[in-house]
C-alpha cells in the first residue's frame, strides 16, 4: 500500500464516497478515507505550532491594526467605533507632516548615500587580487555591532565638544558641525550613522552579483575599445541591473521603518527634525497612550510598504523562475 | 579563480597598471581600516581611558594608562550579567522554538501535503508583505492581552520567543529546501518502518544541516540586535536584555563606564561573526543571487 502502486485512474476520489477530503489529499495514493484522516491530522500535527503563532502573531494583529484605526482604543476597556475620527486627527498634528517629511528625506538620503557608497566599494573591491577575506570581514564588522550599540557610538563621536566627528574637521582645518545637535545637520547625521551600520551587507551582495558577470562581456568591450567607465556604463550596470533594483527596494522599505537612531541619538529632535513615522506611531502608542492614532499611523505605513513589499516579492519570483 | 573583471589582466600585468593597482590597494586598506575599524578600535580603548581622558580635546590616540576599571564598574554598575543572560535566554528560545516549530511546519507544507497547505503558505508568505516594524503596537497589543487566554506576555521571555516562530522568510527557506528532497528517499524510509517523525528527525535534518545553520544565525542575530520589540515588551528593568538596558541606563553613567558596557554587548555577536565568517558570508552572497 505505501509502495507507488497507482489506483486504478477511472476511479475518482469521490467514489472512495470521502468528499470532504480535498483534492490535494487525493495524490496519496490508495488510501482509504480513514489513512486519509489519519495523514491529515498527522500533517496537521506537525503544522500546528507554528500555524497558531503565525494566526497570533502576524495575522491577526494585521487585522487588527485596522480594526483599531477606526476605534477610540483603550488596552482593557475594549474598543468604541469612532470612524475616520483616528485619521483626521493624526493629520493635523503638527508632527504628522514633520515626521513623514523626515522619513521620506531619510530614505531618499539613505538611498543616495546608500547606493552609491556600496556599489563603488563592490566595484573596487572586485578588482582586488590580495586580501580578498580581509576586505569581506572588516566591511560586514559593523553589521554585526548591535544597532543599539552603533547608535550610541555615533552619538558619542557626534558629541559637540569633545567628539571624534569635529576633532577630525578640525585636524583637516574644517568648520566644525553641531551634526546630531544642529537642526539642519541632524537628519544626514543619522543617515551617515544608517549607512555605516549597514552597508556591509550591501557590498557583500553587490560583490556577489559581480562575481556572477562573464568576463567575456568586458573582454568583448575592451576590444571595441571601451574604456573603464563605459565598460561599468555599458556592462556592469546592466548586468547588475536586478539585484541593484531589488536592493533599492529593500533598503526603501528597511529605511522607512527606521527607529533606533532617531530614539537613541537624537530623541526626534532638536525641535521634531529627526521625527520618523514609526517614532510617531510609537509616542502615540506608549506616550499619548492613543493606540487608534498609533493603529492609523500604522495602517498608512504599511499600505505605503505594502506596495514596495509587493513588488519586491514579484520581482524576486520572477528571477527564481528565470534562473 | 582568474576569472576577468573590469581591469583585464594584461593592463594589471604592465609596470603601470602594476603600480595604480597597489596604489589603489593600498587606499582601500587604509579606507576601511579608518572607516571600519578604527571606530571600534576607538569605543575598545576609549573605555580604558580616565573619565577625564575620554573627554580631552585634543583627544589621544592611545590611552595615557589603561585602565580595567571601566569594564569591571560596567560589568557591576550596571548589572551586566543580568542583561546579558537575558539576551542569551530570549535568544536560545527564539531559535530553539523557531527551529523546532518552523521545521516541523515547512516539512509539514513540503513534504506531508496537508489539507489547505497551499491556502497556509500563502498565508505565511504574503507577511513577507507587512513590514515588520509597521505592525509592533497590534503585536504589542496582542502579546498585553493574548486572545481566548487572556494572559499577558509582557515581561516573559515567552513575549520574544513566540512571535519569533512566525517567520515566514526562515520557514519558506527550510520549506523550499525541503522541497529539494527527493520523495523516493523519504518513501524508502517509509517502506522500513520509519514514521513521519522519524523520517524528519533521521532522514530529513541530517540532511538540511546547511540550511539549518543559515536558519540558526538569522534567528540568533534577529533577537540580539533587535531593540523596539524588546523595549515595548520588557518594562521590568531587570529583564530587559542588554540592548534596552543599554539605554535606558546611557543617560546616567560615567562615559567610559558606557562604552565599556557596549563593547561587552558587541563581544559576543562579533566573536559569533569571526567563528562563523565563512558560513555567514557565504550566506549572504548566495541568498541574494538566487532571491
Amino acid at each position: 500500500m505505501k509502495t507507488a502502486s497507482k489506483p486504478p485512474a477511472a476511479l475518482p476520489p469521490a467514489a472512495v464516497g470521502v468528499p470532504e477530503v480535498p483534492r490535494s489529499a487525493g495524490r496519496r495514493n490508495g488510501g482509504t478515507w480513514r489513512r486519509r484522516l489519519a495523514d491529515q491530522s498527522r500533517a496537521y500535527a506537525f503544522l500546528i505550532g507554528g500555524l497558531l503563532c503565525f494566526a497570533l502573531f502576524s495575522w491577526y494583529p494585521a487585522i487588527r491594526a485596522v480594526v483599531i484605526a477606526f476605534q477610540k482604543y483603550t488596552p482593557g476597556s475594549g474598543g468604541e467605533w469612532v470612524g475616520t475620527a483616528n485619521f483626521t486627527r493624526v493629520f493635523h498634528d503638527p508632527e504628522f507632516t514633520a515626521a513623514w517629511r523626515n522619513t521620506l528625506t531619510f530614505t531618499v538620503l539613505a538611498l543616495a548615500i546608500g547606493f552609491a557608497v556600496p556599489f563603488v566599494m563592490a566595484l573596487v573591491l572586485n578588482e582586488l587580487r590580495h586580501a580578498k577575506a580581509f576586505f569581506r570581514v572588516v566591511v560586514y564588522l559593523p553589521v554585526m555591532i548591535p544597532p543599539v550599540v552603533s547608535a550610541l557610538l555615533w552619538k558619542w563621536f557626534y558629541d559637540p565638544g569633545a567628539g571624534l566627528a569635529n576633532e577630525v574637521l578640525r585636524a583637516l582645518h574644517l568648520p566644525t558641525s553641531n551634526w546630531s545637535n544642529g537642526a539642519d545637520t541632524a537628519l544626514v547625521s543619522l543617515v551617515i550613522v544608517a549607512t555605516w551600520a549597514n552597508l556591509g551587507g550591501t557590498v557583500l551582495i553587490y560583490l556577489a552579483a559581480l562575481q556572477s558577470i562573464p568576463g567575456e562581456l568586458y573582454e568583448a568591450a575592451e576590444l571595441d575599445g571601451a574604456n573603464i567607465w563605459q565598460r561599468v556604463r555599458h556592462v556592469t550596470i546592466p548586468q547588475t541591473r536586478f539585484i541593484i533594483l531589488m536592493l533599492m527596494l529593500l533598503q526603501i522599505i528597511a529605511t522607512m521603518q527606521v527607529f533606533t537612531e532617531p530614539f537613541v541619538i537624537t530623541g526626534g529632535g532638536p525641535e521634531d527634525k529627526t521625527v520618523t513615522v514609526l517614532y510617531l506611531i510609537y509616542k502615540y502608542a506608549f506616550l499619548y497612550n492613543d493606540f487608534g492614532g498609533a493603529c492609523a499611523l500604522s495602517v498608512m505605513l504599511l499600505v505605503l510598504l505594502g506596495v514596495f513589499s509587493a513588488l519586491y516579492l514579484r520581482l524576486t519570483r520572477s528571477e527564481g523562475e528565470d534562473a | 579563480m582568474s576569472t576577468r573583471t573590469l581591469v583585464s589582466p594584461l593592463t594589471l600585468a604592465r609596470p603601470r597598471g602594476r603600480a595604480a593597482y597597489w596604489t589603489v590597494f593600498s587606499g582601500v586598506v587604509l579606507l576601511f581600516a579608518l572607516a571600519f575599524l578604527f571606530p571600534v578600535y576607538w569605543m575598545v580603548t576609549g573605555a580604558m581611558k580616565s573619565p577625564d581622558e575620554v573627554t580631552r580635546t585634543p583627544p589621544t590616540l592611545v590611552p595615557h594608562h589603561w585602565h580595567l576599571s571601566g569594564y569591571i564598574d560596567a560589568w557591576d554598575l550596571m548589572d551586566l550579567p543580568t542583561h546579558l543572560w537575558n539576551t542569551v535566554v530570549q535568544a536560545t528560545g527564539a531559535w530553539l522554538l523557531q527551529l523546532v516549530f518552523c521545521t516541523a511546519a515547512a516539512y509539514a507544507l513540503s513534504k506531508l501535503k496537508p489539507a489547505f497547505g497551499k491556502v497556509i503558505l500563502g498565508g505565511i508568505l504574503a507577511t513577507l508583505m507587512v513590514p515588520t516594524q509597521a505592525l509592533v503596537v497590534p503585536k504589542y497589543l496582542t502579546v498585553a492581552d493574548l486572545p481566548v487566554l487572556h494572559t499577558s506576555l509582557l515581561n516573559s521571555p515567552l513575549g520574544i520567543w513566540l512571535p519569533a516562530v512566525a517567520n515566514a522568510f526562515n520557514l519558506y527557506l527550510l520549506k523550499r529546501f525541503f522541497d529539494q528532497i527527493p520523495r523516493d528517499v523519504l518513501e524508502a524510509a517509509e517502506i522500513d518502518g520509519a514514521g513521519r517523525l522519524r523520517t524528519l528527525w533521521s532522514i530529513v535534518l541530517p540532511m538540511s544541516r546547511p540550511v539549518l545553520g543559515v536558519v540558526s544565525i538569522f534567528a540568533l542575530v534577529a533577537v540580539w540586535q533587535d531593540f523596539l520589540w524588546p523595549l515595548m515588551v520588557f518594562s521590568d528593568t531587570d529583564k530587559q536584555p542588554i540592548s534596552v538596558a543599554l539605554v535606558q541606563l546611557s543617560q546616567n553613567i560615567q562615559l567610559t563606564v558606557l562604552i565599556a558596557a557596549m563593547v561587552i554587548a558587541s563581544i559576543p555577536m562579533v566573536v559569533m561573526f569571526l567563528v562563523f565568517q565563512r558560513h555567514i558570508i557565504a550566506g549572504i552572497s548566495a541568498g541574494s543571487t538566487k532571491g
